[in-house]
């Protein structure tokens, strides 16, 4: 029992309500939900800390014991994506005051963003199915407000697409849910772990796995499941795409990890096999598309799709390493989107355009910029002293462990090609003679860097200082590897 | 009686299926709704179907109702009337600004206006 568990869920939500009152106060809204996210950041930095040094850190909401009320459960996984998502969450409020506008911001905008964080952080912390249900009901019903907020064309046509295709996903979520509580007679996922591995993990369970591996896979667009990615996460504001880009795949890559490494564990053979080859697909879709758009958004967003198949590939392997490295790569991605979505939308704001083709020559006016998006392009691809290198590297290990030497081989070359198509945008953009910027663009890049550059710091800390994250790390993928750990705390006495 | 309600989801889950894939806006939005009726349906099957009270305490009744399932798909309901009256408005939005709910007209994801 800890009641600390709570507050990451708590603070926003009660920021989210309170921002409602304050919309006519603009100032007010920056000032108060910037003064929030840091008091979150602090929190979760302590909940990590709590759970490096106590273990499993658990809430009965309402003392109800485990398998009858609503547990909330922190590992170190969750810690860690918590805190996170905290972070990721102050520096795109910190970007929103110079980019997105005083309209939108009056229209509610932070209360939206609040919730969205609180939803993300309920997803992570929650020890029961039906729970998470709601949780991912919360960050998309404020997804949906923040996609559409603006209501320019695009935005209302693509919104449109990704409501519908949400709508489905969630009902086959409830869908899952029910057959699960049909076999099982339980909903907190401990209970169920316990449950399926005392009557063996028959041919129904199986089914149920894959019917999760869809839902999941559809809010964390992995290969078959990512068609509506590109034209949604293109439609909003460049704060919101950067959100989304950073949060909201990661929570789908999240619930698989969990749901696979505690709950149906015990007919690995099928359902891993079936996750690599999605893995492999979604890496090799991923940067086809990378690699054939030049549009500045478009290749970000495909490389979302890219590093999803990553760590997915990692989770299929199952092996100490392979795990530890999806952990490594998941926190990584999450930071490096987040600094590429904002750097995309700078370079949208200064040019004028998204088209590849409108500019070159940026790099004589604006040499910050470019050397950012240099060092975020190798981050990306995975060199060394750099922060996408460790996840890779044990993602590889993994899976040469379990002897794909194939597909291990495939995964790293596709960090060539996200290399190419990260450095096709700094070779073109920057590069060059400077051209002409067309009407609208051309203004400062004022205010609109230094959420990128801390970013950029962060993940570049997370590469240097390896050595110092690896002990959390390690035990995030200790826990994954024995959920005994995490059922015992969660169903003690 | 259980299959008997599965049969009925399923017809559900078909007939949703079929109007998700329509052209027109407004017969998506009624597949989805037709889509969470089957969902709340095949919910209050899988909790199984015996007879029982209804789960209030003080009557005379020993046998009862799962209640477990009335609640989810009390919630499951409340989110779903959320989300389907959001995309109402979007729907009408949409019609105002695009001057069509032909979803052939609302394709590709490109910047193209």
């Amino acid at each position: 029992m800890n009641n600390f568990v709570i507050l990451p869920i708590l603070l926003p939500l009660l920021a989210a309500v309170l921002l409602i009152f304050m919309n006519r106060n603009v100032m007010l809204m920056r000032i108060f939900s910037t003064a929030v996210s840091a008091v979150s950041i602090v929190i979760s930095a302590i909940l990590v800390q709590t759970v490096f040094t106590g273990g499993v850190q658990t809430l009965t909401l309402g003392g109800w014991k485990a398998p009858y009320g609503i547990v909330l459960a922190a590992d170190q996984l969750a810690s860690l994506l918590v805190l996170t998502t905290a972070v990721i969450g102050l520096l795109v409020i910190l970007y929103s005051f110079r980019s997105i506008g005083e309209k939108r911001e009056r229209a509610f905008y932070y209360s939206a963003v609040q919730f969205l964080l609180a939803g993300v952080s309920g997803a992570f912390l929650t020890g029961d199915l039906f729970n998470m249900y709601v949780f991912f009901e919360l960050l998309l019903i404020a997804s949906y407000m923040l996609i559409v907020l603006g209501g320019t064309k695009i935005q209302l046509r693509e919104s449109l697409k990704y409501i519908v295709f949400n709508i489905v996903s969630s009902a086959f979520f409830v869908i899952g849910v029910g057959y699960l509580y049909a076999v099982t007679g339980t909903l907190n996922m401990a209970d169920l772990s316990v449950k399926i591995s005392e009557s063996g993990q028959t041919g129904l369970i199986t089914v149920i796995g894959v019917l999760f591996l869809v839902v999941f896979g559809l809010k964390g667009g992995i290969f078959p499941l990512y068609f509506w990615m590109p034209g949604s996460y293109y439609a909003p504001p460049t704060a919101i795409s950067a959100l989304f880009g950073s949060l909201l795949t990661k929570v789908g890559l999240y619930a698989i990890l969990r749901v696979f490494t505690l709950i149906f564990i015990h007919d690995t053979g099928f359902t891993h096999q079936l996750m690599m080859w999605l893995a492999m697909l979604t890496v090799l879709f991923g940067v086809i598309g990378s690699i054939a758009y030049a549009d500045v958004m478009k290749i970000v967003i495909y490389n979302i799709i890219t590093a999803v198949g990553v760590i997915l590939f990692g989770i299929a392997m199952n092996t100490p390493a392979s795990i530890q490295g999806a952990i490594y790569y998941l926190i990584h991605d999450m930071l490096i989107k987040g600094a590429l979505f904002m750097l995309a939308g700078t370079l949208i704001a200064l040019t004028g355009t998204a088209s590849l083709h409108k500019m070159s020559g940026l790099i004589t006016r604006y040499p910050v910029l470019g050397w950012m998006f240099f060092i975020s392009g190798i981050s990306l691809a995975g060199i060394p002293p750099f922060s996408g290198f460790i996840g890779k590297l044990k993602i590889a290990e993994g899976g040469f462990d379990r002897g794909e030497m194939l597909f291990s081989v495939l995964i790293l070359l596709s960090s060539l090609l996200v290399l190419y198509s990260v450095l096709k945008i700094f070779i073109t953009a920057f590069w060059g003679e400077e051209k002409e910027t067309p009407a609208g663009g051309n203004r400062s890049a004022k205010g609109l860097l230094y959420p990128a550059a801390v970013f950029l710091l962060l993940s570049l800390a997370f590469g240097l200082g390896t050595e110092w994250v690896s002990p959390y790390v390690n035990q995030a993928a200790e826990t994954l590897l024995n959920p005994e750990k995490y059922i015992e705390a969660v169903l003690k006495e | 009686m259980e299959i008997l309600m599965s049969v009925i989801a399923g017809i559900l889950f078909m007939a949703a299926t079929y109007l998700l894939l329509s052209k027109s806006l407004l017969r998506v939005i009624i597949g989805t709704a037709l889509l969470s009726h089957g969902v709340h349906l095949l919910l209050l099957t899988m909790g199984g179907l015996k007879k029982g009270a209804p789960p209030i305490l003080g009557g005379k009744s020993t046998s009862f109702v799962d209640p477990l399932p009335q609640a989810l798909i009390l919630t499951a309901i409340v989110i779903s009337f959320g989300v389907t009256s959001f995309l109402l408005v979007m729907a009408f939005r949409a019609y105002q600004e695009l001057k069509s709910d032909d979803m052939d007209q609302m394709r590709g994801n490109d910047q193209h206006e």
